[in-house]
């Protein structure tokens, strides 16, 4: 940047010096509530993982047991299988129909701000509230069928994706509609003129120009579903459970959020540790999985 | 960069200062396990501020959540000087309580029965006692000609639930209230009705339960027969259909108020809130769970209680004094007590006021009876959430389909859980 000559310009040196010499200050806000709201407690919580503890401050050191506990503990497997396949479905579902529902509502259609406004609002609802509004309808609906959401593992499945799709599909919709509105209006005037049929320029022209916004969504949607906990808890709570013969159970709608919070809570004190081990093994799960999937689908954007 | 330092370093000092700034004032804070009573006891904290200048702070845990509150509340350098440890709690929070004994607040206490002791340490007292059973409107039972005075056994309650129930349509009410099976109302079976079945496990065998002072590792399951055939009768004859019983969403205190169910599972605690409804307290009678079990005839309430004073030990003695003093002066002052009373029913201490609850009064008719007391063993219930839950996931199945295979589901849920849940707590 050339400085200005003119002492008043806000470049110019006698304004930028003293603005960059206390820059640090005004970072400081910032960087402190990053440290103390995120640094700290993620190198404390994975401390505490090797840890035997009460609260967070009266622990004693014990290595790695609560990994190996972890590990060897069915209902947290069960629970990986089945927040995994819920993870594929409604990052496929939300995905498609959010496509669609942007796609449908950049073609000019009457009252199109209006649906706009209305599929986006389902996301200002808490998790919470939304799982017991939807338990709810399925139960009010369920009932005429003397069943529940609680009965059965696939309602409870399904229920889960239909709320989550609900809540998280206006979400992604408002990401898809500001990438088709950047897909340049001359490349689809080409499309039109070189003869391309819609659905051509929708599959040659559209989709791969809306490549970033097909990234951020699918990023978002691929680890909401893991870490999806609220609705979980509000909606199923886990049940129905499954009770072996020897007296344990397997919660059969339980994700890993909510095992690991139901090892932690619901359970005397011994199993607090391994519920932390559980919690960084998942931190490391949705981790690896987004930065795979982000490095994936970086290739495939257009360079414009 | 030297500046960048400075700066920080101030910030530093200053967040030191402000953590080093508590006062070394004598306080209370008392860490609150009943909602309900969340008001009263706040009346009763500025009572005792306005009196000695000591500030008292309440703070009471939603509903359902005080074990996550207090593992928070405990972390902070101000936790609570006063919170609730129940037997099931002390693998947990023992260490963390001071031993009682020969302190001013236990030389108030009226019995012992209410005592929980690690050991030979008392880590906490009971503060009050509350009693369950089944809750009768006997004006109902007057309409359909019978008294509750007929009922005095099994066979004798299920007669009569069983004629008000062939009778319903031109009786226009049902014999039980709905047994509704969320959070709200699943308790009163998992946590209540059960209970049954453990304390005549603890009556067989005193010894396998330490006689009262902690759980077994395993059950018998020698009850489940008298469980099933109670909770069966409950749900059968009650006002709303089986197979919508997992929905929950029902609200049996309103039907009960409103006439719909002559009978109700519940405790002394819902005794004010029915007369608020507009009951009479002469048609209220409580009795109890009757299953089929020999003897039943003497048998009387399930008293007890999950309401324990734990001292924080790990408190200064500053706080540690001011907290002794603030109990003595609850469980001795007129006025207070009064109040405390108001709002627990009834208080185990000596100079406490007198109970007006017409549910423990009737409790310590059976006794004076001569009847057995059902001790609340449900107490010793390990990893108590967990276990709740499980059972509560077998009675949905059971209930929506009452076959022999779902019941072995419920026996599993209750008492191979047992042991599975005590190895996870205890291991």
């Amino acid at each position: 940047m050339k400085l200005k000559r003119d002492s008043a310009a806000v470049n110019s040196e006698m304004i930028r010096k003293p603005i960059q010499r206390w820059a640090p200050l005004f970072l400081i806000p910032m960087v402190a509530s990053f440290l103390i709201g995120f640094v700290w407690p993620f190198f404390h919580g994975l401390f505490l993982s090797f840890c035997k503890f009460r609260t967070t401050s009266d622990w004693e050191w014990i290595g790695i047991d609560n990994y190996g506990k972890a590990l060897t503990d069915e209902s947290f497997m069960y629970s990986f299988g089945f927040t995994a396949i819920f993870a594929v479905v409604s990052l496929v579902l939300i995905n498609v129909f959010a496509f669609a529902v942007a796609y449908a509502l950049t073609q000019k259609i009457k009252g199109a701000n209006l649906f706009r406004t209305v599929f986006f609002m389902p996301n200002l609802i808490g998790g919470i509230v939304l799982g017991y509004i939807w338990s709810m309808i399925f139960d009010g609906f369920l009932s005429y069928y003397q069943t529940s959401i609680l009965m059965d593992t696939e309602l409870g499945f399904w229920g889960l994706i239909i709320l989550t799709c609900w809540q998280q599909i206006g979400y992604m919709m408002i990401i898809y509609i500001a990438g088709l509105q950047a897909v340049p209006e001359d490349m689809l005037e080409a499309a039109k003129i070189d003869g391309a049929s819609a659905m051509q320029t929708l599959f040659k022209v559209t989709i791969p120009n809306v490549m970033p916004s097909i990234t951020i969504c699918t990023f978002l949607s691929l680890t909401n579903g893991f870490k999806l906990f609220d609705q979980n808890l509000a909606l199923t709570g886990g049940s129905p459970y499954i009770i072996n013969p020897d007296g344990t159970s397997i919660h059969t709608t339980e994700m890993l959020a909510l095992n690991i919070y139901q090892t932690f809570y619901g359970q005397n004190t011994a199993s607090r540790g391994v519920a932390q081990a559980k919690a960084v093994l998942f931190f490391i799960l949705v981790a690896g999985l987004a930065l795979a999937q982000l490095s994936a689908t970086r290739k495939k954007e257009v360079q414009q | 960069m030297k500046k960048l330092f400075a700066v920080l370093m101030a910030l530093v000092m200053v967040l030191s200062f402000a953590a080093c700034g508590q006062d070394d004032e004598p306080s209370v804070y008392w860490l609150n396990f009943k909602p309900e009573s969340d008001e009263a006891l706040k009346e009763i904290a500025e009572m005792y501020t306005a009196e000695t200048g000591i500030p008292v702070e309440i703070v009471t845990a939603a509903s359902g959540t005080y074990s996550e509150t207090l593992t928070a509340e405990m972390d902070k350098a101000n936790a609570p000087t006063i919170f609730v440890v129940s037997p099931n709690g002390v693998p947990t929070w023992g260490d963390y309580c001071l031993d009682l004994t020969g302190t001013p607040i236990a030389n108030e206490l009226a019995t012992d029965a209410y005592n929980v002791y690690d050991g030979d340490k008392l880590v906490s007292i009971g503060y009050c006692y509350e009693c369950y059973g089944i809750i009768v409107n006997n004006a109902l039972l007057k309409k359909a000609g019978h008294d509750v005075s007929e009922i005095t056994n099994f066979d004798s309650l299920k007669a009569v639930v069983e004629d008000i129930t062939a009778n319903k349509d031109t009786l226009g009410f049902s014999a039980f209230t709905s047994a509704g099976m969320d959070g709200s109302s699943s308790w009163r079976f998992t946590g209540h009705l059960i209970n049954l079945e453990y304390v005549h496990e603890y009556r067989d065998n005193p010894e396998a339960w330490g006689n009262g002072a902690y759980g077994p590792a395993e059950l018998t399951g020698d009850y489940m027969d008298n469980f099933k055939a109670l909770y069966d009768l409950m749900v059968e004859n009650s006002t709303t259909d089986r197979k919508e019983l997992a929905t929950g969403g029902f609200d049996a205190a309103a039907e009960f108020a409103n006439g719909e169910a002559a009978f109700y599972c519940n405790g002394n605690w819902e005794f004010q809130g029915l007369l608020d409804k507009g009951m009479n307290a002469e048609d209220l009678y409580m009795i109890p769970y009757y299953s089929g079990i020999e003897g039943e005839e003497k048998a009387g309430l399930n008293c007890g209680t999950e309401n324990y004073w734990a001292i924080n030990g790990k408190a200064s003695q500053a706080d540690i004094d001011a907290t002794m003093d603030f109990l003595v002066w609850l469980v001795t002052d007129a006025e207070a007590s009064e109040k405390a009373v108001t709002t627990f029913g009834v208080m185990p201490y000596k100079s406490a006021a007198e109970s007006t609850n017409r549910f423990l009064a009737q409790a310590n008719a059976y006794l004076a009876d001569g009847c057995y007391n059902f001790a609340w063993v449900t107490n010793y219930q390990p990893n108590v959430d967990a276990y709740r839950e499980t059972a509560v996931n077998a009675l949905n199945a059971y209930n929506a389909d009452p076959s022999d295979a779902n019941w072995a589901t419920v026996v599993t849920a209750f008492i191979d859980g047992w042991a599975v849940q005590y190895a996870a707590a205890n291991g």
